[in-house]
């Protein structure tokens, strides 16, 4: 068997070219997935390209744009950091559900957008928050919405030498809050049976006028549910809205049986954490 | 095959090694350097007993290679007690027996050790959560918890 070689570029263009000379070689973040997929007999590569010694790979930046996050940052990093926390709380809250600490000091947003499980936590946050991805190629950077990154199960629309370098989060509008909800069997070191991302904008009044919904482990990727966003568009986010939203919620939902829950539990959970995640994005956005 | 020659600090020392690309951290405490106080459990991230710290951040060493950690410093088991005393953590598991086999108790004791940095006055809910990503077939947990609350007194108590 050929050893593995371990690469561990200073920069993104020597990230690239590393990926250019050699097309069997894998990105390695925090390895959570990838080292874990490579020991099941996953196809095993020729070389792990670390990015983490990229300084702004593993870099958080808030500022007047907006979120600036490394694609290989910690999600403990990501939920622990104060700035990011107080704009974003639903991203914050689903970083924090990842795992356990340690697989948090280790795993990243970037990675858990592109390891493309329709169960995971923190590509829903991201598609409310519209974060756009930043992908670094031989061709250069060319950047994606983050609803559009995840193709189909475990596939992303990475091509050959590519990779995620970060994630850009416009800054949200005044009165505007997130907020991410899941279900799971146990109450942690569990994987989502149904997850729930919200994003609301309120007006002086305390009128919805921007929403944004979607859910996890309910289809093959995540999904934008306009249906549920338009729901609560115009209205005070008042109970009779709310329940309109969880209806499109249980509408858009197309979920499998599996050991975690059935179809139908799972429209019904979609409807219920949609319903209550919206209420918490409305409750955080009135105090913005 | 090429090893990859690596140098590194671990439990304040300097140390070096020849690795693989693909050897984990773990393997290269255990089976290079012969620091066995670290456990192998999954090796898949899932029971916490190859806890460690990684420039103080608490990880799995299952799932750090082995040649990530370059410059880094490592702080294992073996390293978190004084010259002369145990640490806390480690005094408070012997108090409150709170190990049977044993084999998940260096990484508990290394992830209570991180809780601890990070918030020295944890509620018994706060500690359980921290410490959920550690699995003892054992003990049933109580003992366990109630030693890192103890822990985490006497060390309250110590800096006061
Ligand atoms: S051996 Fe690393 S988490 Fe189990
Ligand atoms: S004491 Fe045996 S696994 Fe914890």
């Amino acid at each position: 068997m050929q050893a593995i070689r371990y690469e561990a570029p200073g920069s993104v263009d020597d990230a690239v070219r590393l990926m250019q000379a050699d097309p069997e070689a894998r990105v390695l973040a925090g390895g959570t997935d990838l080292l874990i997929q490579c020991r099941a007999g996953g196809r095993r590569p020729t070389a792990f390209i670390d990015i983490k010694r990229i300084p702004e790979l593993v870099d958080i930046t808030v500022d007047a744009q907006g979120l600036r996050l490394g694609a290989a940052t910690p999600a403990a990093d990501v939920s622990a950091d104060e700035h990011l926390r107080q704009r974003w709380p639903g991203l914050a809250e689903a970083a924090a559900l990842i795992g356990s600490m340690q697989i948090q000091g280790r795993g990243s947003v970037g990675g858990n957008l592109c390891n493309a499980s329709p169960a995971a936590d923190t590509p829903c946050p991201l598609i409310v928050n519209r974060a756009v991805c930043v992908i670094a190629g031989p061709q250069g950077r060319r950047t994606v919405e983050a609803e559009d990154f995840i193709s189909s199960p475990g596939q992303n629309v990475l091509g050959s030498g590519e990779f995620l370098a970060g994630l850009l989060l416009p800054l949200p509008a005044p009165s505007t809050a997130d907020a991410y909800l899941r279900l799971t069997p146990r109450s942690e070191m569990d994987i989502a049976v149904v997850g729930a991302a919200v994003s609301v904008t309120l007006d002086h009044s305390g009128i919805c006028t921007a929403a944004r919904v979607a859910l996890a482990a309910v289809a093959p990727t995540p999904v934008l549910v306009p249906d549920a966003a338009h729901a609560l568009i115009g209205t005070p986010m008042d109970p009779a809205a709310l329940d309109r939203a969880a209806e499109a919620a249980r509408a858009a939902a197309r979920p499998i049986d599996d050991k975690r829950g059935t179809v139908a539990y799972r429209r019904q959970v979609a409807g219920v954490l949609t319903k209550r995640a919206a209420a918490i994005a409305c409750e955080r956005a009135r105090g913005n | 095959m090429s090893r990859i020659h690596v140098e590194t600090t671990i439990n304040g020392e300097p140390a070096e090694f020849l690795c693989s690309g693909e050897d984990t951290l773990l393997t290269a405490l255990r089976d290079t350097l012969s620091l066995t106080g670290t456990k192998e459990g999954c090796s898949t991230g899932d029971c916490g007993a190859c806890s460690v710290l990684l420039d103080g951040r608490l990880v799995p060493g299952c799932l750090v290679l082995a040649a990530e950690v370059e410059g880094r410093t490592v702080t294992t088991v073996e390293g978190i007690a004084d010259r002369d005393s145990l640490h806390p953590v480690q005094q408070a598991f012997l108090n409150q027996a709170a190990l049977q086999c044993g084999i998940c108790t260096p990484g508990f004791m290394v992830a209570a050790k991180a809780l601890l940095d990070a918030n020295p006055d944890p509620t018994e809910q706060e500690a359980r959560y921290w410490l959920a990503g550690n699995l003892c077939r054992c003990t049933g947990y109580d003992k366990i918890i109630r030693a890192v609350l103890d822990a985490a007194a006497d060390m309250r108590k110590a800096t006061a």
